[in-house]
């Protein structure tokens, strides 16, 4: 492997680990975002229907 | 399509296609990013950073397709009053704006090695980065319309007038003279040699999966935050 064929896989290796820790956080944010909005609709819906019933 | 409108029935979707959707586009993904690491040979003129291509042209596809979907759900808002079509496009606009950004990033990247530079401010790089900060304004507009309460209208608008953006991307190789290659792959012919061209249907379907999984949880989200709200709104009008 010669000093050109190094400097073009670490380009590759730049564009690849960006990509994918980029696609990887956000599917990361968006489940940790959904399950938190679920728990608290949840939530509220729970106290609801506790006062309702009280 | 008008019955998934039913908030009710789209939960029940949802809650199984999510996941689905998510662990199908990494397994394509990651198989289709080995594939393009490991498996096919180096371009003549572009050596190893041809792989880039498999990174690259899924996020840029992405980034223009993210955008496509904020304005038909727009349009679907505006026509038929769908709820669900407003939320529908605002979920997809973080996606969109994380691929086109990955897209930039990636594009940048490879340009250093093959033009001599990392930017150049012709009509292609310029029409992507423009699609960006649209993303930005779209992001902060329908955040503002759901937050302050302006009319969800003002956004849908947007969304459908940033659309001009689109076809103006795709032709702006053949319009402007550019160091971007002209468009390698059109209707139904392709000038990518079958090497990579598999590999890359693979990645572009992955990615696919992907931005339909993130759209779908990023729904899910925003309809959870919505029927909160109500719920307390109710809880506190009858509280008073």
């Amino acid at each position: 492997m010669n000093r050109e064929q190094i400097g073009q896989w670490d380009f590759v290796i730049a564009a690849y680990a960006l990509g994918i820790a980029v696609t990887l956080a956000m599917i990361a944010w968006s489940l940790i975002a959904m399950q938190r909005a679920e728990k608290r609709r949840d939530a509220v819906k729970r106290s609801l229907s506790e006062g309702t019933e009280r | 399509m008008h019955g998934f409108a039913n908030p009710r029935r789209f939960l029940k979707l949802a809650r199984w296609l999510t996941p689905l959707l998510l662990a199908s586009g990494t397994v394509m993904a990651a198989i289709a990013l080995y594939v393009g690491l490991t498996r096919v040979p180096p371009d003549r003129l572009m050596g190893e950073t041809v792989r880039i291509l498999f990174i690259h042209v899924p996020t840029a596809w992405l980034g223009m397709g993210g955008w496509m979907a904020i304005a038909g759900a727009s349009l679907a808002f505006l026509v038929w009053r769908h709820p669900l079509a407003a939320l529908a496009a605002r979920a997809a606009a973080v996606p969109g704006a994380v691929f086109t950004a990955i897209c930039l990033a990636t594009g940048s990247i490879w340009g250093r090695p093959t033009w001599g530079t990392w930017w150049v401010w012709d009509g292609r790089l310029t029409s992507m980065l423009i699609l960006l900060f649209l993303y930005f304004g779209y992001i902060a507009l329908s955040d503002a319309s759901a937050r302050e309460g302006v009319s969800p209208k003002i956004p849908a608008l947007f969304g459908l007038l940033g659309a001009i953006n689109i076809p103006i991307i795709n032709r702006s190789v053949v319009w402007w003279n550019s160091l971007h290659q002209p468009p390698s792959i059109t209707m139904g012919n392709s000038a990518i040699d079958a090497a990579y061209l598999g590999p890359l249907m693979l990645s572009v379907a992955g990615f696919s999966l992907l931005f339909a999984g993130v759209v779908l949880a990023r729904m899910r989200a925003l309809l959870a935050d919505a029927q909160a709200e109500a719920r307390l709104r109710r809880m506190a009008s009858e509280a008073a």
